[in-house]
C-alpha cells in the first residue's frame, strides 16, 4: 500500500519554500532604503543593522552551542546511572531464576 | 450570594474538592463551570478592593485587588481554563485535584496584599504543582520531583526568613514596593530569585518540567514563574540589578536549548529566556518597560502554553519528545503542526501575533534609559528565541527527516484547548488594545509603527535565514541523545560526590584511630605475655630461699623501726 504523498516529499516543494524565504528577505533589505525609520539609536541607522545583527547572531549562537558540546555534553544516562535505583539492585535477594 | 470580598482563590479551592468527590464527564464539567465562574466573577471585582484583618499585632491584607493583582487573575484563569480542556481526557483525580489547587494557589498569592500570606500560598504552589510531576509515575519523575519540591520549599523558608527580619525591621509585612536594603528585602529578593529563575537558580524548573506529564507541564508553565515576575513587579520595581540578572536570562538558556534535544527541556530554556525580558522591565521600573513586563508575562503563558500543549500532544501520541526520535510529524498530525507553528509565531514576536505586541517594550524602554549593551542582549536573545523556539520546536517535531511515525491527531479535547490558545494569540496580537487596557499604566505605546515591524521582520527573517544556511552547510549541531551539563551538575553530582568523599574521609580517620587504639592494646597484652613467656621475667622461677632473705630483710626494718622510735608501739596500745 503506498502512502500518500506529502508536500515536502517532493523535494521541488521545500525549493521553493526557501525560494520564497530568500525572496522575503531580499525584499526586507531593500525597504530599509524605502521605508522612513524613526531611529532612536546610532547603530541602527546602519544600513541592514537589524539584518546583520540577526544573521550574524544566530550563526554565533550556533557556534557556541556547538562548541559548548564539546565539553557540556554527556551520555544520556549521566545523572540516572546513580540517581536511579534500578529494580534489579533494589531486588530482595530472593530472586527464582527461572 | 457572593460577595466581592470572598478571595478569587475561594472557588478554584471549592471547584478542587468537587473533583475529588466526582468522576469521569461530571467531574469534567464542574471543574470547567466552577473556572469559568471563578473568573466571571473576578469580572465583577473593582480593583481596589481588599480584606484587612490584625494577627499577632501585625495588619494583614489575605485579599488586595488592584489593577496588576487583576490582570495575573484574568490569566491565570485563563490558563487554567485551557489547561483544564487540555486534561480533560485524563482520567487521574491526583492530578487534576493537584492542578485545581495549584491554580487556587497562584491566585491566593497575586491577590496577597501581605507578605505572610504570600508565604502561605507560595508554598502551597510548591506542595501542589509537584504532584503533577510525580503523577508521571517514573522513576525519573520522583527523584527530579523531589529536587523540585526541595528547592521550591527552601524558596519559601528563605521568603519566611526575609519576611520576619524584613518585618522586625520595618514593622511592616505589606506585600508592596520592597527595594533592596536591609537582610530581609535580599532574602525575600533571592526567595523570588529562585522562583524566577534567576541564573545558577534556574535548574529546577529544566530538570522537573519535561519529566511531568504532558497535561502536567501546561500548568507548571502557567503559573510558578509568573508569580514570582508579580512579586518582582510588586516589590523590586526599578531594581537596576534586575536588569542584568534579567539579560543574562534572556541570553545563557537559548545556547543550552540550541543543543538540547528533549523538546519540551528546550521549552523550559526558552521559558527562562521570555521570563528574562519580564525581569529586565522590571529592573528598568519606567511605567513603559513595566508595561512590557507585565503584558509580556500575560502573553507568555498563553503562547508558552501553547506551544507545551503542542509538544505534549506530540508525547501523548507517539510516547516520543526527543528531537532525534522524531520528524515528519507534519503527514500525520497536520493541525498540531499549524498550531505549534502559531505558538512558535508568537513566541519569536512576529507581527501580528501576541510576543510581538508585548516584547517590544522591553526593548524600547531598555534603550530609552540608555542600556544600549543590555538592548543588545535582548535583541540577541530575540533572534535567538526565534532560533530555537520559534524554528527549532517545530522543525525538529513535524518536519526535518521523516522519523516513519505514523500516528494521528491528539484527542479532540487537545486540539480544542490549543486551539483557544492560538486564537487568543493571534486576536492579542492583531488587536492588543485588549491586553493593553488592562495594564496598571497608560503609555499610549503603538507596536504597529512602520520602523519597528520592519525592523522586526528583517531580524526574524534573517535569523530564518541563517538557519538555513546553516543547514545547507551541514553546520547545524544535530539532536544528539545526550545529557547536557547545567548549574544543576553542582547538586546532582559534585555535592553527592564532595558529600561521598567526605564521608569516606570521617570514615578512614575513625578507622585509622580505632586501628590505632586496637594496636596499642595488642601491644600491650604482647608486652605482658613476653613478660610470662618462658625466659620472661615476670616467669621466672625463684628458690624458696629467695624469700627467706626477703622475710629477714623485712624482719630487720622491723626491728631498726621499732629501735628507733620505742613510744610508736606504745601508742598502738
Amino acid at each position: 500500500m503506498a502512502e500518500k504523498k506529502h508536500i515536502f516529499d517532493d523535494p521541488k516543494n521545500v525549493k521553493r519554500v526557501l525560494y520564497l524565504l530568500y525572496t522575503c528577505c531580499g525584499i526586507l533589505f531593500a525597504l530599509d532604503f524605502v521605508i522612513h525609520r524613526h531611529l532612536v539609536h546610532p547603530w541602527e541607522r546602519l544600513v541592514g543593522f537589524y539584518a546583520v545583527y540577526g544573521f550574524v547572531g544566530c550563526v554565533v549562537l550556533v557556534l557556541i552551542a556547538k562548541w559548548m558540546r564539546t565539553f557540556l555534553m554527556r551520555d544520556e544516562d549521566y545523572y540516572d546511572r546513580e540517581e536511579l535505583v534500578m529494580k534489579s539492585g533494589a531486588d530482595g535477594g530472593d530472586h527464582v531464576e527461572s | 450570594m457572593w460577595s466581592p470580598e470572598i478571595p478569587a482563590f475561594v472557588p478554584l479551592l471549592i471547584g478542587a474538592l468537587l473533583a475529588l468527590i466526582t468522576r469521569g464527564w461530571l467531574r469534567g464539567a464542574v471543574t470547567l463551570a466552577v473556572i469559568v465562574v471563578s473568573g466571571l466573577l473576578l469580572l465583577q471585582v473593582p480593583a481596589g478592593t481588599s480584606v484587612q484583618l490584625s494577627f499577632l499585632g501585625y495588619d494583614l491584607m489575605p485579599y488586595r485587588v488592584d489593577k496588576l493583582s487583576l490582570m495575573f487573575g484574568y490569566v491565570f484563569h485563563i490558563a487554567a481554563l485551557i489547561g483544564v480542556i487540555f486534561a480533560l481526557h485524563v482520567k487521574d483525580t491526583l492530578q487534576q485535584v493537584a492542578a485545581l489547587v495549584y491554580a487556587a494557589a497562584a491566585l491566593g498569592a497575586v491577590f496577597a496584599g501581605d507578605l505572610l500570606t504570600l508565604f502561605v500560598f507560595w508554598e502551597l504552589l510548591a506542595v501542589s504543582s509537584v504532584f503533577l510531576i510525580w503523577a508521571r509515575r517514573t522513576e525519573r519523575s520522583y527523584v527530579a520531583g523531589l529536587r523540585y519540591l526541595i528547592i521550591q520549599v527552601l524558596s519559601g523558608v528563605i521568603l519566611l526568613a526575609g519576611l520576619l527580619a524584613h518585618g522586625s525591621a520595618t514593622g511592616s509585612l505589606a506585600f508592596g514596593y520592597i527595594g533592596l536594603d536591609g537582610v530581609g528585602s535580599w532574602l525575600i529578593f533571592l526567595a523570588f530569585g529562585i522562583k524566577a529563575c534567576f541564573p545558577l537558580l534556574h535548574n529546577w524548573l529544566t530538570d522537573a518540567y519535561p519529566e511531568a506529564t504532558p497535561t502536567g507541564t501546561v500548568f507548571l508553565s502557567a503559573f510558578t514563574t509568573k508569580v514570582a515576575v508579580y512579586a518582582l513587579a510588586r516589590s523590586f520595581p526599578g531594581t537596576e540589578l534586575l536588569v542584568f540578572i534579567g539579560a543574562a536570562m534572556t541570553c545563557f538558556p537559548i545556547f543550552f536549548a540550541v543543543i538540547e534535544n528533549d523538546l519540551r527541556r528546550v521549552l523550559a530554556y526558552s521559558l527562562i529566556n521570555q521570563v528574562g525580558f519580564m525581569v529586565c522591565g522590571i529592573g528598568i521600573g519606567t511605567a513603559l518597560s513595566i508595561n512590557g513586563a507585565v503584558s509580556h508575562a500575560f502573553n507568555d503563558i498563553i503562547f508558552k502554553g501553547l506551544l507545551f500543549m503542542s509538544m505534549g500532544a506530540v508525547l501523548h501520541m507517539t510516547g516520543r519528545i526527543n528531537g532525534s526520535d522524531l520528524g515528519g510529524l507534519y503527514k500525520s498530525m497536520p493541525k498540531t503542526a499549524l498550531l505549534c507553528i502559531v505558538g512558535a509565531a508568537s513566541i519569536s514576536a512576529f507581527p501580528l501575533f501576541s510576543g510581538f505586541v508585548s516584547k517590544s517594550m522591553v526593548m524600547a524602554a531598555a534603550l530609552e534609559e540608555g542600556y544600549d549593551w543590555v538592548w543588545l542582549m535582548l535583541l540577541f536573545a530575540s533572534a535567538g528565541v526565534f532560533h530555537h523556539a520559534g524554528i527549532k520546536i517545530p522543525y525538529f517535531a513535524f518536519f526535518a527527516h521523516d522519523s516513519g511515525i505514523r500516528t494521528s491527531e491528539p484527542p479532540t479535547n487537545m486540539l480544542t484547548a490549543m486551539t483557544i490558545a492560538a486564537v487568543l494569540c493571534v486576536a492579542i496580537g492583531v488587536y492588543p488594545q485588549w491586553v493593553y487596557q488592562l495594564l496598571p499604566f497608560d503609555t499610549g505605546y503603538n507596536p504597529y509603527d512602520a520602523t519597528h515591524v520592519l525592523t522586526q521582520t528583517q531580524l526574524l527573517f534573517f535569523s530564518a535565514l541563517a538557519f538555513v544556511w546553516l543547514n545547507l552547510q551541514k553546520m547545524y549541531p544535530p539532536e544528539l541523545h545526550s545529557v547536557n551539563l547545567d548549574a544543576e551538575w553542582l547538586y546532582r553530582r559534585f555535592a553527592p560526590r564532595l558529600i561521598g568523599a567526605g564521608f569516606s574521609r570521617v570514615w578512614q580517620l575513625d578507622r585509622n584511630f580505632r586501628e590505632w587504639c586496637l594496636s596499642r592494646i595488642t601491644g600491650l597484652i604482647n608486652y605482658l605475655a613476653q613478660l610470662h613467656y618462658p625466659g620472661g621475667r615476670g616467669s621466672v622461677t625463684r628458690p624458696t630461699g629467695h624469700m627467706v632473705i626477703w622475710v629477714a630483710v623485712l624482719l630487720a626494718v622491723y626491728l631498726w623501726l621499732l629501735l628507733s622510735f620505742p613510744n610508736a608501739a606504745m601508742v598502738g596500745h
